[in-house]
């Protein structure tokens, strides 16, 4: 039905998708996987024609070579998008959202809202839907919002239909729903594409798989033959089999930690992300965060630092009880989050590397308000030449920088504040060898000086070899501590594709 | 396959940051209040003031009440598509007063300049507006904002620097539209009436309008599903202009001239009636019959205020201020209970 | 090579580009003025300068405030409503003495301000919206407290309005007096650098624990007092109070001031010296074209292309 061959797509920085062999069939229910950066969104969004393909590689669909230049285009052509974010508007009412742009009408072309409600409550109703059509979207849960856009996506005739995790942020309950929608399109012979991380998921609905890695398609096949650690070995292209310390990255691996945790956390649950996480940091241990992309390490981490509010569970450093959902409460206890996202989240980009390394210390560093412009001078002096920042000086724009100059920048912004625990979320991401290198040394330097540290890494390798321990998390909860001996490649592989409830109370 | 009770509305504790929620029965009641608010408190208003005027209900106090607020209500009617797409017209107290001008100025040449010709010019701005906000992406407030300034501009520049006042002849059938009554109320207010039909018409029962709503409820959201989001902004810009100018020209011809100093402070009156009226500034929800009955209320409250001798106008700013205001928050606070995070 | 080349030439085009956006309010500034000095008889007086000086010097004030407002990705509607009441206030409390009036007229503007800031802060209402209530309730407060212009005659208010040090008027070394304090602020204080990150990157700010809500606050009580005080000067100017004309359009000049000094509307930057040099610009070009016998359709049409102008450069600015 939809098939592209010799894709590649370059950005001007990177090669996002180099070559990329892919096909829909109708009737099938495709699985494309691959953790963050594979290049799986890029590949949706030039089948969706919200980007355009490298010369050379060929999109067919239908039989016919095609390309779109908008999203409305393929829309039109028959390809329809759920995303993981409900697109809907919120204000207008589900007929309205359903039928946006192709009303039925009547005389005088005024909409005839009869038919439009109508025929709107007998589509949901054809995906198991009893809503009252005339309410405001707004009004239904998540999932049945998540059903309205998948009636609309039906409706506009449909041929294939491309869901990026649709079930991110839905109830077990409405995920059984959406399934029997599958299976229905299937069964029109309609061409699906699923986009998930929840292995469970992927096993009890899809027929094929593809799997992206760094650009590339390593695997594509039928998915029933295939191990569930084969898959995941596949994803995280570490063959289990050949799995030897081969000494990659900089950490040394074992630090001396100390008995009393500095950081506990306890049953931190937050509706949809997170149910009842419970971990400890000690000081001068590294605590790795493991998991599959969705599991819930980014959000334990901001619930933690108080970016996140908690349904319920607290969160202690050195006895002291941290007031939940503020940031700076959680600052003052001595906690700092080096976040995911480090360009919308961390890095103040208009201001120079000093005041960026400054900005969280800055009370600190004033008398009666006015900045005590000499301290700060020594700090970030200290702090350039330890964490080895390149910039051509303190005073330029840290939106200039290279990205691991910039996660350098945040370290020195936290380490500024003297803090108890670091939460490291992805601190290597995106950032060139050199300096990885660099700051995984300096991880291993910051606990080797007693420092709590917390690391989330979506890199294997990183994980394994800095960590002392490591919880595992899959869907929001934790599932499995490695200590020891335990931490090994294979055990959190095996951790990850456990099958739920398998390692699940 | 379950036909689990997924739609109806689900109501859990939920904390901040998760889904949205389904309405409650204070929600409800809070949309309800906002609906209807407005209305309750305008018959509220009435009755008070006909209780404690004599002069309140009579005729030719209702007339002429009607009469001064037909005019700022085809204003507030041409605001209310702006702001439902969630945007602001700050230029229309200009071209309210540049349309009365320029009718009055065409008068000259017949009724069908004089009313053209506003039409024409005050409909170019929005136009104008529309391009510089749709399509450069400059925020609708300031852009509208120095229309607001540039049309003034144009004003003086056409009546010798506001020293030259048009008047329009009193025999001809451009004056009698706004002289003449019909069934006791005056022309304007029946044409009012017309276009309010028209425009709630447009507005609720056209693609154009579902876009309108689309596209102020969720642009990114609007522009996937296909609607035509820039000209969608572009057209309701060029209503307000086009409605701005209409009552102008409407208003020349009621007073048999075009004051050049009218239309100060017009933009504020009728946002703060569309908002009272129900209507999201933030977008994506409103509604025509609301401005009307905002427009009323904030006229209603200024012939009271009338009434009172003791009292000055300016309590009339005052009052539509704290409306305004009361109205903001308690969208806000509505509006963000409800957001999707 | 011709790619390279083509390349080296638009990046050439860029940089000059951003030059102009930088500095372009400046050269603007010195055309106005070497225009003037050629074409325009008796510019290059004494009295010109100071008759020119003391007209910008309340829009400067107002506009201090409006850069600090802007910087935080935020605006200030009710600055020209904050003016009529600060000018209302004076006269009422002028029986007390000046030094109360003055106070009055202050904590009239703090008053807003605060409330301003709370809606924006607290409530997370649009700063446009939060400030465009105001703007309507504060000028009819006004015109309650004081129906229709009032002189003032207070010897004082008078030396204020146009007493002089060394041929300087007061008025003139006030408002720089307050540019350079405003500049202080924002360079050389916690709440400067607080300010500014808000406004750059309001998740990164929050984050890193900055007191977003407090430093808002702050920010529009500071717009609220700057206006306040702008209108206790044009009251001293005008030596009479007119709480319907004064500060007319007022948010309008100051936002104009601020987006062509090269502050940029989206946030994260707040320039004080070219606030002040876009003061001055729009004072210049509207005299020019006053004493060039331009009438005044022509100068509020200019204006509006300016802004219109400015708006569009700073949004290049925004996305590069």
């Amino acid at each position: 039905m939809l098939s592209v061959s010799g894709l590649s797509k370059t950005f001007p920085s990177v090669r996002a998708l180099d070559g990329v062999e892919f096909t829909a069939r109708a009737g099938e229910v495709h699985a494309l996987v691959g953790e963050n950066g594979a290049g799986k969104s890029t590949l949706i969004k030039l089948l969706t024609g919200v980007h355009r393909p490298d010369p050379g590689g060929t999109l067919t669909y239908d039989g016919r070579e095609v390309s779109f230049a908008t999203p409305l285009d393929a829309q039109q052509a028959g390809i329809s998008t759920i995303y993981q974010e409900v697109n809907l508007v919120p204000l207008m009412s589900v007929a309205r959202n359903l039928f946006l742009g192709r009303e039925p009408r009547g005389r005088l072309g005024l909409i005839d809202f009869r038919r439009m409600h109508r025929e709107a409550e007998r589509a949901l109703a054809e995906l198991g839907v009893r809503v009252d059509v005339r309410r405001p979207l707004r009004e239904l849960g998540v999932g049945a919002q998540q059903m309205v856009a998948l009636a609309r996506a039906v409706a506009v005739d449909a041929r294939v239909v491309l869901m990026d995790e649709p079930t991110s942020s839905l109830e077990p309950r409405e995920v059984a729903t959406l399934f029997g929608v599958i299976r229905m399109l299937r069964e029109r012979g309609i061409a699906v594409i699923y986009v998930s991380h929840r292995m469970d998921e992927l096993y009890a609905i899809c027929d094929t798989v593809t799997v992206l890695r760094d650009g590339k398609v390593v695997h594509t096949g039928p998915l029933a033959g295939l191990d569930r650690l084969r898959l995941v070995s596949l994803m995280l292209g570490r063959d289990m089999d050949t799995v030897q310390d081969e000494g990659l990255t900089k950490f040394t691996g074992e630090h001396d930690a100390g008995r009393e945790p500095v950081l506990r956390a306890e049953e931190l649950t937050a509706r949809h992300r997170l149910s009842e996480v419970s971990l400890d940091i000690r000081p001068g241990e590294v605590l790795g965060l493991g998991g599959l992309l969705g599991s819930g390490r980014s959000e334990t981490a901001k619930a933690l630092a108080g970016a996140l509010p908690v349904d319920s569970g607290r969160v202690t450093v050195a006895g002291t009880r941290v007031r939940g959902g503020s940031t700076p409460a959680a600052i003052r206890a001595g906690i700092s989050l080096l976040p995911e996202d480090r360009k919308a989240e961390g890095i103040v980009p208009g201001l120079s590397v000093r005041e960026n390394i400054a900005l969280a210390a800055l009370p600190g560093l004033s008398r009666f308000g006015l900045v005590d412009e000499a301290r700060i001078d020594r700090i970030v002096d200290t702090f350039v030449k330890r964490l080895r920042i390149k910039a051509s000086s303190a005073h330029q724009k840290v939106g200039e920088l290279s990205g691991g100059n910039q996660q350098k920048v945040l370290l020195a912004r936290w380490l500024a504040m003297n803090p108890k625990v670091l939460l490291l979320d992805e601190p290597t991401r995106g950032i060139d060898v050199g300096a990885k290198a660099e700051v995984q040394k300096l991880i291993d330097e910051l606990a080797a000086d007693g420092l709590g540290v917390l690391l989330i890494s979506s890199d294997m390798e990183e994980l394994i070899e800095g960590s002392d321990r490591v919880v595992v998390l899959k869907d929001g909860a934790v599932v499995e501590e490695l200590t020891g001996d335990q931490v090994t490649e294979d055990r959190l592989m095996r951790a990850i594709a456990a099958p739920a409830g398998e390692s699940r109370d | 396959m379950t036909t689990a009770d997924i739609g109806s509305p689900v109501r859990k504790e939920a904390p901040p940051g998760a889904e949205p929620l389904g309405a409650t029965r204070a929600e409800r009641l809070s949309a309800l209040a906002q609906q209807h608010g407005a209305l309750v408190t305008l018959v509220i208003a009435v009755i008070a003031a006909s209780l404690s005027f004599d002069t309140f209900l009579t005729g030719d106090n209702l007339q002429n009440m009607a009469l001064s607020s037909a005019f700022l209500a085809v204003v507030a009617l041409g605001m209310t598509f702006v702001i439902v797409t969630g945007g602001i017209d700050l230029s229309v107290g200009s071209l309210f007063a540049l349309g009365g001008v320029l009718a009055a100025w065409g008068s000259q040449y017949g009724t069908l300049v004089a009313l053209l010709l506003p039409l024409a010019v005050c409909g170019l701005v929005g136009v104008v507006n529309g391009l510089l906000i749709a399509r450069s992406g400059l925020a609708p407030f300031i852009v509208t904002l120095a229309a607001m300034l540039g049309a003034r501009g144009i004003l003086l520049a056409v009546t010798d620097e506001g020293s030259t006042t048009y008047l329009v002849d009193k025999d001809t059938v451009f004056a009698s539209l706004g002289q003449e009554t019909l069934l006791g109320l005056g022309v304007p207010v029946w044409i009012t009436l017309a276009l309010f039909g028209l425009g709630a018409l447009v507005l609720r029962r056209t693609r154009f309008g579902q876009y309108v709503y689309a596209v102020g409820g969720n642009e990114d959201a609007a522009a996937l599903m296909g609607a035509p989001v820039a000209r969608t902004k572009i057209a309701v810009y060029t209503v307000s202009g086009l409605c701005a100018g209409l009552a102008g020209a409407l208003n020349a011809a009621w007073l048999v001239s075009g004051v050049t100093i009218l239309g100060s402070g017009m933009e504020l009156e009728a946002i703060s009636a569309v908002v009272i009226g129900g209507t999201l500034l933030s977008g994506g929800f409103g509604f025509i019959s609301g401005s009307l009955v905002g427009v009323l209320l904030l006229k209603v409250i200024q012939n009271v205020i009338n009434q009172i001798g003791s009292l000055d106008s300016a309590y009339q700013q005052v009052v539509s201020g704290a409306f305004l205001a009361v109205v903001v928050v308690a969208q806000t606070w509505l509006g963000r209970r409800q957001r999707v995070l | 090579m011709t790619e390279l080349t083509l390349g080296r030439v638009s990046a050439d085009r860029a940089r000059l580009l951003r030059l102009l956006q930088e500095y372009g309010v400046y050269l603007g500034v010195l055309v106005l003025l070497l225009v003037n000095i050629a074409f325009t008889p008796h510019f290059l007086s004494g009295e010109n300068f100071r008759t020119q000086a003391v007209q910008v010097a309340p829009v400067l004030v107002v506009a201090l405030g409006m850069a600090l407002a802007i910087g935080t990705e935020g605006v200030d509607l009710s600055v020209g409503s904050v003016m009529a009441l600060s000018t209302s206030l004076i006269s009422l409390y002028l029986g007390y003495g000046v030094w109360i009036a003055l106070l009055a007229a202050l904590l009239g503007g703090i008053v807003v301000g605060l409330a301003n800031g709370s809606l924006v802060a607290f409530v997370g209402v649009q700063p446009i919206v939060a400030t465009l209530a105001l703007m309507v309730a504060g000028r009819g407060l006004a015109l309650v407290m004081l129906p229709q212009l009032k002189q003032v005659n207070d010897p004082d208010m008078a030396a204020l309005g146009s007493g002089d040090l060394l041929g300087v008027p007061y008025l003139v070394l006030i408002a720089a007096g307050l540019a350079l304090l405003v500049a202080f602020v924002v360079r050389r204080t916690t709440f400067g650098r607080q300010l500014l990150a808000i406004g750059d990157s309001r998740p990164a700010a929050q984050l890193a624990g900055l007191p977003v809500r407090r430093v808002l606050i702050l920010v529009y009580v500071l717009c609220g007092a700057l206006a306040a005080f702008a209108g206790v000067l044009a009251t001293a100017r005008l030596t009479a109070s007119d709480p319907t004309s004064l500060g007319t359009l007022m948010e309008l000049s100051a936002i104009t001031a601020v987006v062509v000094g090269g502050t940029p509307l989206s946030g994260g930057r707040v320039r004080i010296g070219g606030t002040v040099a876009g003061a001055v610009l729009i004072q210049l070009l509207t005299a020019t074209l006053i004493k060039h016998d331009l009438p005044p359709s022509w100068t509020q049409i200019a204006q509006a292309v300016v802004i219109v102008l400015a708006v569009y450069a700073a949004r290049e600015r925004g996305k590069r």
